[in-house]
């Protein structure tokens, strides 16, 4: 895992892409440092890091997205999957040289709170805890860019498809919002949702009767959850739902003042989920 | 040792290697020929683990490369069809990237490096970047990343492909070189390429084994005896055919006319020789020979025969 690491981390320093990521995050974050916290008076570097957060979900795909097709289409992982190594240890080798070039702006981004505290007062814990919920949600990014990069042999539809994932998780609030909170608008998502997973069955199975049976099944639950007691399907979509946003994080802890720890572990779960996926796509790319 | 039982991988409806089964001894140069598009590359794949079988498994040196990947993978070497070389860096940093992959130990990564450098001659250019190299350098480097360490058993696949007449023989010296302290397995689908250093051939077409043995053995297998005449006379062909008729057990085929002389192509039964009969035989029809030569059917005919038939059985 470590001779992973050296290689990437030292590949993408060498290269173009791990310069220009630092330079985008540290110039733009800069920018919104200079308008709010040097220009308008903001003592918080927080709301710098809230307000810019667009710019990570953007940058972070320019890391990841030749994380694994790159290797696939010049087929440089035949030398790693060939070796003794695990196939855990090259997506963690890569996954931590990933996340060691992304905490260099995030290190730079500490130096910040300092400078505001030489020019006035400032609240250190509310603006550490702040980065250090940023650095962890990068993680998650990070996570997420590499299983869509596992996917494709293409970096440009990895880096196009990993912004849009990660730009729909930015907005993954607001839209939550606009989702119908009715029972019966619940069960008709829930019955789509159980026929999808019927399909899937059936692309995974090819068996068109257990599908079936696996779909039919599903779909039985739900309606007889909802004709027991149909209270239970209101506001249970935007309930649900809004587990999975990451932004919260940072608005709970900066408006509210709340460390959300359940929120946090959240986050690191949902990183591991995605280096799971990862190595798993990396396995069943050898067996199809 | 490497024991490949019972092979199968299937893309979907196609079928890419069907059945294969087969055992390498140690210390030897095994060359696996067949043409392009007969499953060489994926066998060879999935001997080294990059791809999964679809069916049967392969042991490497009693390690099953399902099973036991890990293992199995540290006892070879392994050179894909297209070298896997990261061009940003050097061919020193990338043996070092290698060697560290391979759990070689630390202390002995220095040595392996230059020991792999020294034998593939790559020393000129170990501190150049390897996208600034010539394909020729590019595949010295993923050679020297095939043997660095020494494992015991080395899979080349196509190794010659891009090299120029002077490399393709220092090439071959050094497989020949090789085989004496380790397993080497390579392959081609040039035949002269394999018979050159190769101790034992395994002819593979359309994902089956078709043959295997010596180049000697191939040889005595599918042409001991069997000769091949080719010969020109002066005559009409009908008067030509009319006399070979009068053979039995004799294939001919006309291959050229002109000017009043005719070409066959005669292929005689196995251990037969007529040619002596012949002569006569054209004599009495006033037919002279211009031209009769003889051939023993060579490896090259054994390997398009038993290539093209499995085509034809198709």
């Amino acid at each position: 895992m470590i001779a992973i690491f050296k290689r990437e981390f030292r590949s993408y320093m060498q290269t173009m892409i791990g310069p220009a990521f630092i330079a985008v995050m540290v110039c733009f974050v800069g920018i919104f440092f200079y308008l709010l916290n040097m220009v308008a008076g903001y003592p918080y570097f927080s709301i710098c890091l809230i307000s810019s957060f667009v710019i990570m979900a953007i940058a972070v795909p320019l890391l990841t997205m030749r994380s694994f097709s790159d290797e696939r289409r010049s087929k440089t992982d035949q030398i790693l999957l060939t070796s003794p190594l695990k196939v855990w240890d090259i997506v963690l080798g890569k996954f931590f040289a990933i996340v060691a070039v992304f905490m260099i702006p995030v290190a730079v981004f500490c130096i910040c709170p300092l400078i505001i505290a030489a020019l006035g007062s400032t609240y250190f814990v509310l603006d550490y805890c702040t980065i250090l919920c940023y650095a962890f949600i990068g993680m998650l990014f990070i996570s997420i860019g590499m299983f869509i990069s596992s996917l494709t042999e293409s970096p440009v539809i990895a880096a196009v498809v990993s912004i849009a994932a990660m730009l729909l998780l930015y907005l993954w609030n607001n839209l939550v919002g606009y989702l119908p909170s009715g029972a019966g608008a619940t069960l008709a998502v829930l019955l789509a949702v159980a026929l999808a997973l019927g399909a899937v069955v059936f692309l995974s199975t090819k068996n068109i009767y257990v599908s079936a049976a696996f779909g039919a099944v599903a779909c039985l639950a739900v309606l007889a959850v909802y004709l027991y007691d149909s209270s239970l399907f209101t506001d249970l979509l935007p309930t649900v739902l809004e587990n999975f946003s990451v932004i919260v994080l940072l608005n709970t802890f900066f408006y509210s003042y709340l460390f959300d720890l359940a929120g946090l572990l959240r986050v690191v779960l949902f990183t591991g989920l995605f280096l799971f996926l990862t190595v798993q796509s990396v396995e069943k790319r050898r067996w199809s | 040792m490497i024991e490949v039982k019972h092979l199968t991988k299937r893309y979907g409806p196609n079928t890419a290697v069907e059945d294969l089964s087969f055992t390498v001894e140690d210390n030897r140069i095994y060359g696996f020929l067949g043409p392009n598009g007969a499953g060489k590359s994926t066998t060879m794949n999935i001997m080294t683990g990059y791809l999964s079988a679809t069916e049967g498994d392969v042991l490497i040196n009693g390690h099953s490369i399902i099973e036991e990947p890990e293992q199995a993978k540290s006892c070879i070497g392994f050179l894909p069809e297209l070298p896997p070389l990261y061009t940003e860096m050097t061919p020193y940093e990338y043996l070092v990237f290698v060697a560290e992959i391979k759990k070689i130990r630390k202390s002995e990564i220095k040595p392996a490096v230059e020991e792999a450098i020294k034998l593939t001659g790559i020393d000129g250019v170990r501190s150049r970047l390897i996208k600034n190299l010539s394909k020729g350098y590019r595949q010295r480097v993923g050679f020297a990343e095939a043997v660095l360490g020494k494992p015991p058993v080395i899979i080349l696949d196509e190794p010659m492909v891009g090299l120029d007449p002077l490399q393709i023989i220092e090439m071959r010296s050094l497989i020949k070189e090789l085989g004496r302290d380790h397993t080497v397995i390579l392959s081609s689908h040039i035949l002269s390429e394999i018979s050159e250093v190769c101790d034992r051939i395994l002819i593979i077409s359309k994902g089956r084994l078709v043959a295997s043995g010596t180049p000697e053995e191939l040889e005595q297998q599918m042409g001991s005896g069997r000769m091949v005449l080719n010969l020109t006379l002066r005559g009409s062909r009908e008067a030509c055919e009319k006399v070979l008729a009068g053979f039995e057990g004799m294939s001919c085929s006309c291959t050229g006319e002109e000017n009043g002389e005719v070409s066959f192509r005669v292929e005689l039964p196995k251990g037969e020789d007529v040619r002596d009969k012949l002569y006569f035989a054209f004599a009495d029809a006033r037919i002279p020979i211009l031209g009769m030569t003889s051939q023993i059917a060579s490896l090259e005919e054994v390997f398009l025969e038993l290539t093209g038939a499995e085509k034809e059985a198709k």
